[in-house]
């Protein structure tokens, strides 16, 4: 019987090894080192806050991986000795496979800052990440005031984590606005005063200089390059994430930032295929990057890769971009592309509204000449997926977006409703004269 | 706003403190007038009863109910042991003997706490009241810019199984095991609320008044509660307000005003089989022979639970019944919800869930069979199986035991819907037509689900919300009472109630939305 072996235990692999225990009676076996069973990365922040417990992170139930034939071994691979076809684990023993599917994910970034590596300076990645900022900031009197550094995704949720136990937050952004790398100007501004709301002491424009040590050899302080020095006990790295290959330097895999991946997900050598976060295609699909540490493309690449490996071979082919955060108590969905100023095509418009009491806001991006929908950014409003999916493959044009935009609202119930002021705006902005039209059961279902 | 707070929690639980007092205090005297009115009332004939009770009770003076009580019971059981030894049996007594004491104790207070009323209600309800306000109300500033408020639920000991959760535990149940089986110790309690149910119904308070009235006074502070903690999600101030209004004015108000009206009891909300004495002789009776009205609430009883309930679940759920308008889903979604997270939700929990439910639906339909049988053909017997201790046992492991004891008592350890996911037989038929002849559904979202887990730790009625979402598939389940709140802390906006068409309601799927389109078609249609 063909062994599968799978390195990383995250969704990736586990949706590999979902997918090919549904189509093939292969042995598969997932190797760990992080936990004993799946979880949902994704939630740590909320084990931390209290609103779960670790377990509840947990998809399955134990029981379910003998049930289904998924042999888990807790181990940490050292090694891939591809010519052997075998793992060399870092408890001395081996473990041979016929394919191998690489899934291990990323691991926080650092630049080479003075301090990095100081006691009490972490970053927010992986289950130990979460144990250590219990044992670093278990209360406000243990951790008098934590220091952020990089605002990206996981800095802000690290942020709120740290205010959920009423920890002060230095939080230091290297852009001049939040994340406005990715967000349009208007939306990047709002997240500005949200967060501000939430006390937490935002540094735009700022970089970290150095971590400073006390004579135990914490971190004590950190020095920025505006001249301050702002004293703390835990100092957050979250400047981004890249892949977690260090191990495979020397094994003949062709390594970039992360695992070198054609179309189908094969690396350069026979047998072994490279999925997730860990993964870099030659070149970026569509305006897709090369490496993508998303949660959502880890997924798709194992249920890809799930049918290559039992014989149909497919290739990975995201479908629309789409993407979905949580900023404080602000949420953020997107389908299709919307760019930041920095990042905008040349042929790109956007369309931007903003509720004048809510922290509500909408970018819509469309095709200057053509009028097409590009995509759409939404805070505060949520919005069917599958409608979007549906215009965007369609091409439909922003006019028809406006127009039916009620069809793709997924508020809950008794939600006051925006579509009216967004295209009233809309319609002044640009001169047209759309009605929004009525919600329809029939449209929305209509090739769902 | 933590000292305003704590001051609250401390006249709170002076407030409770002296509500569970009471049953202990106060002091009892049965003059000789009212004995013999009960004597003429009960038409009890048994002359060793009278002569024990002229002995040990009539012109004593008793303080605290626990001396008195044991008095009476002792005579009852002594006077009807003897009747049975005798075969006296014209001169048994049926009256239970905590009925007998309640009756005898609530006719014979004198002291501080019966000439009092006013005062003692202020100095349990009145202050209890203030003090959750002082506590719940500061909220509004304490939980800082509205959104979901889950920081610290598996921190605290109240509302993580710790000590405090274990005190409302014992407390709670103890409270149910007065109701259901020693009401003379809630004597002092109905003294309380007696000017408020003279003002409605004009009779003084039984304790099951105090229970009504104890029910809308916990829901409406709990519902001040929900309203500040979910202040960002109409659907769930909408929906607490639904409950509010149908407990106090249709489960609580009406049904005491139709008695000053000289009619029947009635609740019009409560639909059988929750309401498994609806089909009672001695119900059927009381209907029949209050003219009029008694024949529509007949009708009107009929009607709800054969169509208008399974009409409604058709469009709307059984959320319209089971989260917006039912007493026990009022008091579990306002007291309940700081428990919500401890259902269960593991394969084995749904096993047990599906066996009980529906088993105690067979025995609430085989009970109500019997009854009617019974009562058409003017038997008392069915296959040789006496129908009223089928029905006795129904009232007592069911009805109290199982509905009251376990239902609410467990709140804090096994979650708050403990009788609506695991017993309730009105939500098992409805989680029928909920399951196979209806417009709502939980739509997933497209790809969105991170599987955070969010929906399934707060899910009330244990379900894995979860294992749905992340494989992109609608939740369709029986059990679903449509609260609303995986929906409010799904983190990114994966799932939304409605009530869309039948067609396409479930839609298993194995490759999610955001791959490619050919392999979506490729699997999914295989």
């Amino acid at each position: 019987m063909e062994h599968i072996v799978i390195i990383g235990n995250g969704i990736a692999g586990v949706t590999a090894a979902r997918h090919i225990r549904k189509k093939s009676d292969k042995r598969i076996t997932i190797v760990s080192a992080e936990t004993d069973y799946f979880f949902s990365r994704t939630a740590l922040m909320y084990v931390y806050m209290g609103h779960m417990k670790f377990e509840h992170t947990q998809p399955y139930e134990n029981w379910f991986w003998k049930k289904n034939r998924i042999e888990l071994v807790k181990a940490y691979v050292n090694a891939v000795d591809h010519q052997n076809k075998k793992l060399v684990l870092a408890d001395g023993n081996f473990l041979n496979y016929d394919k191998l599917i690489l899934a291990t994910g990323s691991k926080p970034n650092k630049f080479g800052w003075p301090g990095q590596d100081l006691a009490g300076v972490q970053g927010l990645y992986s289950k130990q990440d979460l144990d250590q900022l219990e044992a670093n900031a278990p209360d406000k009197e243990t951790c008098k005031r934590a220091v952020i550094v990089g605002g990206g995704l996981i800095g802000i949720e690290m942020a709120e984590m740290l205010r959920s136990r009423k920890i002060p937050v230095t939080f230091l952004v290297r852009e001049n606005s939040f994340w406005n790398g990715v967000l349009p100007a208007g939306e990047s501004a709002m997240i500005n005063e949200h967060i501000l709301e939430h006390h937490i002491d935002l540094h735009l424009g700022t970089n970290l200089v150095e971590i400073l040590a006390d004579e135990n050899g914490r971190a004590r302080a950190v020095t920025t390059d505006k001249g301050d020095t702002i004293e703390c006990s835990v100092v957050g790295l979250t400047a981004g994430v890249s892949p977690n290959v260090d191990f495979l330097k020397e094994s003949g895999i062709e390594l970039g930032r992360g695992i070198k991946v054609n179309r189908h997900l094969e690396t350069n050598i026979s047998d072994i295929y490279a999925i997730g976060d860990c993964a870099e295609q030659h070149e970026g699909i569509g305006q897709r990057r090369p490496i993508e540490a998303v949660w959502y493309t880890g997924r798709m690449m194992g249920e890809t890769l799930a049918q290559t490996i039992c014989g149909n071979k497919t290739e990975y082919k995201p479908g629309h971009w789409f993407n979905s955060a949580k900023f404080l108590d602000l949420e953020y969905q997107t389908y299709g592309w919307v760019f930041s100023e920095r990042g905008m095509k040349e042929n790109e418009q956007h369309f931007h509204w903003r509720d004048d009491k809510e922290k509500i806001c909408i970018t819509i991006a469309f095709n200057k000449d053509t009028k097409q929908f590009l995509g759409i950014n939404t805070f505060g409003i949520r919005m069917r997926h599958e409608i979007f999916d549906r215009w965007l493959t369609e091409k439909c044009d922003v006019n028809h977006v406006l127009e039916y935009l009620k069809d793709a609202n997924f508020d809950p119930e008794f939600y006051s409703k925006y579509e009216h002021k967004i295209v009233s705006t809309f319609n002044s902005e640009f001169g047209t004269s759309i009605t929004p039209k009525k919600k329809s059961w029939k449209r929305i279902f209509s090739n769902a | 706003m933590k000292t305003i707070q704590n001051i609250g929690i401390a006249i709170f639980l002076l407030g409770l403190g002296i509500f569970a007092a009471l049953p202990f205090l106060g002091s009892f005297k049965l003059d000789q007038s009212t004995f013999d009115e009960i004597v003429t009332e009960k038409r009890i004939k048994s002359e060793i009863f009278t002569a024990d009770m002229q002995q040990n009770v009539v012109g004593k003076e008793f303080t605290g109910m626990i001396d008195l009580s044991s008095k009476i019971s002792k005579a009852l059981e002594y006077a009807n042991a003897t009747h049975v030894k005798n075969k006296e049996y014209k001169k048994k007594i049926y009256t239970k003997s905590s009925e007998m004491a309640s009756l005898i104790g609530k006719r014979s207070g004198t002291g501080y706490i019966a000439n009092n009323k006013g005062i003692m209600w202020f100095l349990s309800f009145g202050i209890g009241i203030i003090g959750a306000l002082l506590f719940i109300i500061p909220q509004v500033v304490t939980l800082g810019k509205k959104g979901i408020k889950n920081d610290g639920v598996y921190h605290q000991s109240s509302t993580n199984k710790g000590w405090i959760a274990w005190l409302v535990f014992f407390f709670l149940v103890s409270f149910y095991m007065v109701l259901y089986f020693g009401s003379q110790y809630a004597v002092n309690w109905t003294y309380l609320v007696d000017p408020i149910s003279e003002s409605l119904s004009g009779n003084p308070a039984g304790h099951w008044f105090v229970y009504g009235f104890m029910y809308c006074t916990i829901m409406s502070v709990m519902a001040v509660r929900m309203y500040i903690k979910y202040r960002h999600n109409m659907y769930q101030i909408v929906r607490t307000t639904s409950v509010l209004f149908f407990q106090i004015i249709f489960a609580f108000l009406i049904p005491e005003i139709m008695v000053r009206l000289q009619m029947p009891y009635y609740d019009f909300k409560n639909a059988f089989p929750l309401d498994y004495d609806f089909f009672f002789q001695w119900n059927l009776k009381s209907l029949l022979d209050s003219g009029g009205i008694g024949l529509f609430i007949l009708v009107w009883g009929v009607v709800l639970t054969l169509v208008i309930v399974p009409v409604m679940v058709y469009f709307f759920g059984k959320r319209w019944y089971c989260s917006w308008v039912c007493g026990c889903g009022g008091l579990a979604e306002t007291l309940g919800d700081p428990y919500r997270q401890h259902s269960s939700k593991s394969l084995f929990s749904w096993k047990v869930e599906r066996w009980l439910i529906h088993g105690v639906l067979v025995f609430a339909v085989v009970m109500t069979g019997m009854t009617l049988y019974s009562f058409f053909t003017e038997t008392s017997t069915v296959f040789g199986i006496k129908t009223s201790s089928i029905q006795n046992l129904y009232s007592l492991a069911i009805g109290s035991v199982f509905a009251g004891v376990i239902g609410t008592g467990f709140y804090p350890i096994f979650g708050n819907r403990v009788w609506c996911r695991f017993g309730c037989p009105l939500a098992a038929y409805l989680g029928f037509v909920q399951r196979f002849k209806s417009r709502f559904r939980i739509t997933t979202n497209g790809g969105q689900c991170i599987s955070c887990g969010n929906c399934s730790t707060y899910c009330e009625q244990g379900i894995d919300v979860r294992a749905y979402a992340q494989k992109g598939e609608n939740i369709v389940r029986s059990s679903c009472v449509g609260c609303g709140v995986c929906s409010a802390v799904c983190p990114r906006g994966v799932l939304k109630l409605e009530n869309g068409p039948e067609e396409g309601r479930i839609n298993p799927t194995e490759i999610l939305l955001g791959n490619d389109v050919d392999l979506m078609e490729l699997v999914n249609k295989k």
